[in-house]
């Protein structure tokens, strides 16, 4: 049997989005507090469940094509449009400092009883209208200096797959090692369980 | 409901499941995780019911819901069931709670206009950038794309930058 199955109903998409959501819940990052934590630097934790998830994720991956189980060419890669891709970007995290969410955690944390994250929510709708209305307008910067088709970083640099691997496992060992004294690295602790969870009243 | 809500996951644990999950969605479909093609369909079909002939004239919309169903859309199950799970998960740990997040000390009306307009300007740039955190900058990158840690730098960048320059309305 090769992968990937190529099961794209009703099924897998609510077997993903469940696993999705009960993780990202799991994770604390219902809480605008504690997303936004991470990009003012007092809390670590969305860098290290990301950057864990993506090299669980990409390990698992090179392993099924290692071992010949998975078509390379049957797995999704976008591809870069230097403006669009990094402004986007910005637009996205720019929303995130000032909303509190991304589009996912805004869905986990109206879930969970967060009123903000309807309203995000709300607002992403609106802004996809907006940029509906804009489509023309921006269409030359969308379309803007493509890289190549579906590149990946080992092409970029040049690299086998395992030392880009190796490079990101060093850089969250790194990471991780520096952030240690960061309140998240406990979460059975009062004082995290009590943030995190917490509404913020007011 | 219980008083005392149950700890976070630690954060690699989390790390591990949400990877285990992405990896998961790459061997069922072939594709990864993600949030704001749903939000783009769901855009569409309420512009089309409340102005039926400008979304069909428009280069963006048109095309996209001149034959296109949101139900018949893997994304759409996949954002259903990321509900399901969040609130599962919520209920659970006995975290479900009608609050309000966010600037804590902002008044509740500054609050939700905050995240009102968050919410438009992530979803105007996920559309930018054909993705959000989860498509692009989750997703992407476990795939090891050039797009995904493209994203990801203009992601941390402007979202440290204005997160620095917001911090005195948080706790």
């Amino acid at each position: 049997m090769t992968f990937p199955l190529g099961y794209t109903g009703v099924v897998s998409g609510l077997v993903s989005g469940l696993i999705f959501g009960y993780a990202l819940e799991n994770a604390g990052f219902a809480s605008a507090c504690k997303l936004t934590a991470q990009l003012r630097f007092q809390d670590w934790a969305v860098f290290k469940v990301m950057f864990t998830a993506i090299l669980v994720s990409a390990t698992g991956l090179y392993l099924l094509q290692a071992l010949g189980l998975m078509s390379a060419s049957d797995i999704y890669i976008p591809t870069v449009f230097l403006w669009a891709t990094l402004l986007g970007g910005v637009g996205v995290g720019a929303g995130m400092s000032i909303g509190g969410y991304c589009p996912g955690t805004s869905v986990v944390a109206f879930c969970s009883g967060r009123l903000d994250g309807l309203m995000f929510f709300l607002g992403l709708v609106l802004g996809t209208v907006v940029f509906a209305g804009a489509y023309d307008w921006l269409k030359p910067m969308l379309e803007a200096l493509p890289g190549p088709q579906a590149q990946t970083l080992p092409q970029l640099l040049h690299l086998p797959t395992w030392a880009v691997l190796a490079i990101l496992l060093l850089i969250a060992i790194a990471v991780g090692r520096m952030t240690r004294r960061a309140s998240d690295a406990m979460p059975a602790s009062p004082a995290t369980a009590a943030r995190g969870p917490m509404p913020q009243g007011s | 409901m219980t008083p005392q809500p149950r700890p976070l996951w630690n954060p690699y644990l989390a790390g591990l499941v949400l990877g285990l999950g992405l990896l998961l969605t790459f061997v069922l479909t072939g594709h990864g995780l993600g949030a704001s093609g749903f939000t783009t369909a769901l855009a569409a079909s309420a512009s089309k019911t409340l102005a039926p002939s400008a979304t069909a004239a428009n280069a963006y919309f048109g095309p996209m819901t001149a034959s296109h169903n949101p139900l018949d859309s893997w994304i759409t199950w996949e954002v259903i069931g990321l509900a399901l799970g969040a609130l599962a998960s919520a209920v659970f740990a006995g975290r479900f709670r009608l609050s309000l997040d966010g600037p804590s000390r902002l008044p509740r009306a500054r609050r939700l206009a905050l995240a009102l307009v968050g919410g438009a300007v992530s979803g105007f740039g996920a559309r930018v950038s054909l993705g959000c955190t989860s498509g692009l900058g989750l997703s992407g990158s476990a795939v090891l794309a050039t797009a995904g840690f493209l994203f990801l730098i203009g992601f941390f960048g402007a979202g440290v930058g204005i997160g620095l320059l917001m911090k005195r309305y948080w706790q």
